[in-house]
C-alpha cells in the first residue's frame, strides 16, 4: 500500500484501539478503576455470565427508558395547548391495554430465564478441588485452608502511612489470599462477631459470614492477577478498612506457597501450649 | 347559610379555637395536616443537612471532616449520621408529608367528609412523632448514638458489638412511636375511606389519591407490627436476657432480617403509592382529561400493594439461604414491574390527546414519570439474584433507591404542594419562582444519583467512609449534586414561607376544566369545617 492509505490504516487501527480501551472497561483491570462506568471484567465463569446477563439488561433498560422518554417528550410536544385545545376524552382501549400488560409479561420471561440458569449456576459445586475457609472479624479477615494441613493467617488493610511505593490505599493487605488458577475452590463463610460480607466483585462472589451460620459457595478463577474486593455488610466503625486481596497464581507456583506458609502461618487447630502447672497429688494415690 | 343535617344552625366561626389549643388539641383533619406538612418539611431539612455532610466527606478520597482528636477516622460518626439520615427520610419526612400531610388534608375534602373518622385519635398520631423524632435526635446525643444503618441489623446492633450505651434503645423507642403513630392513622383512614364518603360515591367512583390512600394504609396495618416486634425483640436482647438474635443463646441473627424486610418492603410501597395517587390527579388536570383506565390503575395499586408483601428477602440475597428460595423471590420480584408499567403507560395515555399546560405542578410529575422509570428499571436488573452477586451493598443499589424515593417519592411532595398549596392555604406560590425550583432540582438530583450507578458497577461499597482512589471521580460529581439539590431546596423554603406571607390569593378552582374531585368545589383556603351538608355526588 502507498504512504496515504499506511496512514489512514494507522489512524483506523489507533482510533479503534482507543474505542475498545474506552468501553471494553481497562480490560486488563481487576480493581476500581478511575471513572469507570461499567463492572469490572471477569475472571470467573460465574462473574463471566453475571457480565453478560447484565449486559443483555442494560440494553433492555436502556431502549424501554428511552422509549418512555420519547413517548413524554411527544404528548408534550404534540399535545401541548397551544398545539391541541380541545382534549379528547378517550379514556379506554382495549388492544392498548392488553399490549402493555402481556409485552411486558414476555420481556420478564424472556430476562427471568437467564437468570435463573445463572442463580443456579452460582450457587455452589459437588465437589472441589479445594476448599478456602473465611471468617469475618471486626475488622479484618481471616483465612484458613483446610485441605492443606489447615493453617490459617490474618488479612489486614495496610495502613496509609505504612503504604509502600506500588501499593493501594484502601485495598491491599498484608497477608494476600494466593489461590490456584483453574481449579474448583470450594468457600465457606463464617463469622466470629457480626456480619461481614466477602465481596469479590471479578469472581462474581459476594456471601454475608454471619455468626452461628456456615455459608458456602464456589469460584474457578480463569486467570492469574491480584483482585480486589471490599466488606459489604456494615460491621461497625471500619467496615470500610477491611478489604480483600486475593493473588491467583498457576497451580505449581500455588503448591511451593502453600509448603511456604505451612512453616509461616500457625495451625488452625493447634492447641495452646498448655499451662505449667504443678499438681500435687497424695503419695497413697499414686502408688496405685 | 342553610341547616346542617343535624338540623340546628352552628355559628362554626365562634368554635374556632385559636391560640395553641389550636393546635395541640387539634382535632381539625386540615390543621393536623398543616402540622404534619411543617414537621416534615423541618425533619427534611435535618436528614438533608446529614446528607450533605456525608457528600461532602465522600467528595474526595480520605477522611477529610467526620474525624477523631488525633486525626483519624471516626466511622462511629459517619455510620451515625448515614443511619440518622435514613431513619429520618423514611419515617419523619415522607411518610408523614405523604400520609399525615396530604392524606389528612385532602381525603376528607376529596370524599365529602366533614373530617376524619376519629378526629381524636388523628391527634395522637401527629404529637406522637414529636416525641418520636426527639428520641432520634436524642439518641446521638446520649450514648453515643446508633451506627447500624436504619436496617439496625443484629448483632451490630447488638449489645457487645460496639453499641452497649442507650444509643440503639432510643432509636428502637423513637421507632415504637412512629410506628403506633402510624397504625393508628391506618385505622382512621380505612375506617373514614370505608365508611364517610358522600351519597352516591361508590368504591369505583372513588377519586385514585383516595384509592391509593387505603390501600397504603392497609399496608401500614400489617407491615408495621412486625417492625413493632422485631424491634422489641432486638430491645429484648439488648436489656432482658432475650436471645433471639443470639447465637450464642441459640438465636438467629438472620431472623431479625427477615422480620425487618417483611415491615421493610410494604415500607417502600407505603412510600410511594401516595405519590402514584397525587400523579393521577396532577396528569388529568393539566391535560384537561380524565385518567386513562381509571379501574386498571385502582386495581394496579391493590396489586403493588398485595404482591409487596411476598417479595421481602430481594433485600437479603447474600444471607446465605436456599437457592430454590432465591428464585422464588427473583421472580415474585420481578412480577411488581407489570402493575407498575400498567401505570406507567396509563399516565402518559391521559396525557395522549389532551390539551397540556405546563404548570410546576406538572413538570414535576412529567419529571416523575420519566425518573420514577429508571428507577424502577435498575429494580429490575436488582431483582435478579445472580446479578445481585455484583450488586448488592454497592453504590448501585444507593443510585436505585434515590431515584425511586428522592427523584419518585419526593417529586411527588413538591408536585403536591405546588398543586394543593392554593387551596390549603388560599396563597398561590409564584409561578416563575415554582419552575426554577423545578428545574434546579432536576439538574442537581440527577447529578446527584446517576453517577452512582457508576460507582457501584466498579465496586464501591455502601455505607464507607472512605474508598479507593480510583472511585474518586464519580463521587466528585455526585457530591456537586448534593450542594445544587441542597441549595435548590433552601430556596423552595424561602418560596413557601414568601408564598404562605404574601402570595396572590386564588379562588376555589384556580386550575380551570382540569381539576373535577371535590375539593375544588370548597373555597381556598376552605372553611375550618367544610361538608357540613354532604355533597350530593352522581
Amino acid at each position: 500500500m502507498d504512504v496515504g492509505e499506511y496512514r489512514v490504516n494507522r489512524f483506523l487501527v489507533t482510533i479503534s484501539v482507543l474505542l475498545l480501551a474506552i468501553f471494553a472497561g481497562q480490560a486488563w483491570a481487576s480493581e476500581p478503576t478511575p471513572w469507570q462506568m461499567g463492572l469490572q471484567p471477569a475472571a470467573s465463569p460465574t462473574a463471566a455470565k453475571i457480565v453478560e446477563l447484565h449486559d443483555a439488561l442494560l440494553i433492555v433498560i436502556t431502549v424501554i427508558t428511552v422509549f418512555v422518554l420519547g413517548l413524554l417528550l411527544y404528548a408534550s410536544v404534540r399535545f401541548r395547548e397551544s398545539r391541541n385545545p380541545t382534549p379528547s376524552k378517550t379514556t379506554h382501549h382495549a388492544l392498548l391495554e392488553i399490549a402493555w400488560t402481556v409485552v411486558p409479561v414476555l420481556i420478564l420471561v424472556a430476562i427471568a430465564v437467564p437468570s435463573m440458569k445463572l442463580l443456579y449456576f452460582a450457587d455452589r459445586i459437588e465437589d472441589g478441588d479445594m476448599t478456602l475457609k473465611v471468617v469475618g472479624h471486626q475488622w479484618y479477615w481471616e483465612y484458613q485452608y483446610p485441605d492443606h494441613g489447615n493453617f490459617g493467617f490474618d488479612a489486614n488493610l495496610i495502613p496509609e502511612e505504612e503504604l509502600k511505593p506500588g501499593q493501594k490505599r484502601q485495598m491491599d493487605t498484608d497477608n494476600p489470599v494466593v489461590l490456584p488458577v483453574g481449579k474448583k475452590i470450594r468457600l465457606l463463610f463464617a463469622s466470629a462477631d457480626t456480619i461481614h460480607n466477602w465481596s469479590m466483585s471479578s469472581f462474581g462472589v459476594k456471601v454475608d459470614t454471619t455468626p452461628g451460620r456456615l455459608n458456602e459457595t464456589w469460584v474457578q478463577i480463569d486467570r492469574a492477577g491480584t483482585y480486589y474486593g471490599f466488606c459489604s455488610e456494615l460491621c461497625g466503625v471500619n467496615h470500610a478498612y477491611m478489604p480483600i486481596m486475593v493473588k491467583a497464581v498457576p497451580p505449581a507456583e500455588f503448591d511451593i506457597w502453600v509448603k511456604k506458609a505451612k512453616q509461616e502461618f500457625a495451625r488452625v487447630d493447634e492447641p495452646e501450649a498448655p499451662a505449667k502447672v504443678t499438681i500435687k497429688v497424695a503419695e497413697h494415690a499414686l502408688s496405685k | 347559610m342553610a341547616e346542617d343535617t343535624a338540623g340546628h344552625a352552628h355559628g362554626h366561626d365562634d368554635h374556632t379555637p385559636t391560640g395553641w389549643r389550636r393546635y395541640v388539641y387539634s382535632t381539625n383533619h386540615k390543621d393536623i395536616g398543616t402540622m404534619y406538612l411543617v414537621f416534615s418539611v423541618i425533619a427534611g431539612l435535618i436528614g438533608g443537612a446529614f446528607s450533605v455532610y456525608m457528600r461532602m466527606e465522600l467528595m474526595e478520597p480520605g477522611v477529610q471532616y467526620m474525624t477523631l482528636e488525633d486525626g483519624s477516622p471516626d466511622g462511629h460518626l459517619w455510620n451515625t449520621i448515614v443511619t440518622a439520615h435514613g431513619l429520618i427520610m423514611v419515617f419523619f419526612v415522607v411518610m408523614p408529608a405523604v400520609i399525615g400531610g396530604f392524606g389528612n388534608w385532602i381525603v376528607p375534602l376529596m370524599i365529602g367528609a366533614p373530617d376524619m373518622a376519629f378526629p381524636r385519635m388523628n391527634n395522637i398520631s401527629f404529637w406522637l412523632l414529636v416525641p418520636a423524632f426527639l428520641l432520634l435526635l436524642g439518641s446521638a446525643l446520649i450514648g453515643g448514638g446508633a451506627g447500624t444503618g436504619w436496617t439496625m441489623y443484629p448483632p451490630l446492633s447488638n449489645t457487645g458489638y460496639g453499641h452497649d450505651g442507650a444509643a440503639v434503645d432510643m432509636a428502637i423507642f423513637a421507632l415504637h412511636l412512629a410506628g403506633a403513630s402510624s397504625i393508628l392513622g391506618a385505622v382512621n383512614f380505612i375506617t373514614t375511606i370505608f365508611n364517610m364518603r358522600a351519597p352516591g360515591m361508590t368504591l369505583h367512583k372513588m377519586p385514585l389519591f383516595v384509592w391509593a390512600t387505603l390501600v397504603t394504609a392497609f399496608l401500614l396495618l400489617l407491615a408495621l407490627p412486625v417492625l413493632g416486634g422485631a424491634i422489641t425483640m432486638l430491645l429484648t436482647d439488648r436489656n432482658f436476657g432475650t436471645a433471639f438474635f443470639k447465637p450464642e443463646g441459640g438465636g438467629e441473627p438472620v431472623l431479625f432480617q427477615h422480620l425487618f424486610w417483611f415491615f421493610g418492603h410494604p415500607e417502600v410501597y407505603i412510600m410511594i403509592l401516595p405519590g402514584f395517587g397525587i400523579m393521577s390527579h396532577i396528569i388529568s388536570t393539566f391535560s384537561k382529561k380524565p385518567v386513562f383506565g381509571y379501574l386498571g390503575m385502582a386495581y394496579a395499586m391493590v396489586a403493588i400493594g398485595v404482591i409487596g408483601f411476598v417479595v421481602w428477602a430481594h433485600h437479603m440475597y447474600t444471607i446465605g439461604f436456599d437457592v430454590d428460595v432465591r428464585a422464588y423471590f427473583t421472580l415474585a420480584t420481578m412480577v411488581i414491574a407489570v402493575p407498575t408499567g400498567i401505570k406507567i403507560f396509563s399516565w402518559i395515555a391521559t396525557m395522549w390527546g389532551g390539551s397540556i399546560r405546563f404548570d410546576t405542578p406538572m413538570l414535576w410529575a412529567i419529571g416523575f414519570i420519566f425518573l420514577f422509570t429508571v428507577g424502577g428499571v435498575t429494580g429490575v436488573v436488582l431483582a435478579n439474584a445472580g446479578v445481585d452477586l455484583v450488586l448488592h451493598d454497592t453504590y448501585y443499589v444507593v443510585a436505585h433507591f434515590h431515584y425511586v424515593l428522592s427523584l419518585g417519592a419526593v417529586f411527588s411532595i413538591f408536585a403536591g404542594i405546588y398543586y394543593w398549596i392554593g387551596k390549603m392555604s388560599g396563597r398561590q406560590y409564584p409561578e416563575w419562582a415554582g419552575r426554577l425550583h423545578f428545574w434546579t432540582t432536576f439538574v442537581g438530583v440527577n447529578i446527584t444519583f446517576f453517577p452512582q450507578h457508576f460507582s457501584g458497577l466498579a465496586g464501591m461499597p455502601r455505607r464507607y467512609i472512605d474508598y479507593a482512589d480510583a472511585l474518586a471521580g464519580w463521587n466528585y460529581v455526585s457530591s456537586i449534586g448534593a450542594f445544587i439539590s441542597f441549595g435548590s431546596t433552601i430556596f423552595f423554603v424561602f418560596m413557601l414561607i414568601y408564598t404562605l406571607k404574601a402570595g396572590r390569593r386564588v379562588e376555589e378552582n384556580y386550575w380551570g376544566e382540569g381539576a373535577t374531585t371535590l375539593e375544588w368545589t370548597v373555597s381556598s383556603p376552605p372553611p375550618f369545617h367544610s361538608f357540613d351538608q354532604l355533597p350530593q355526588v352522581k
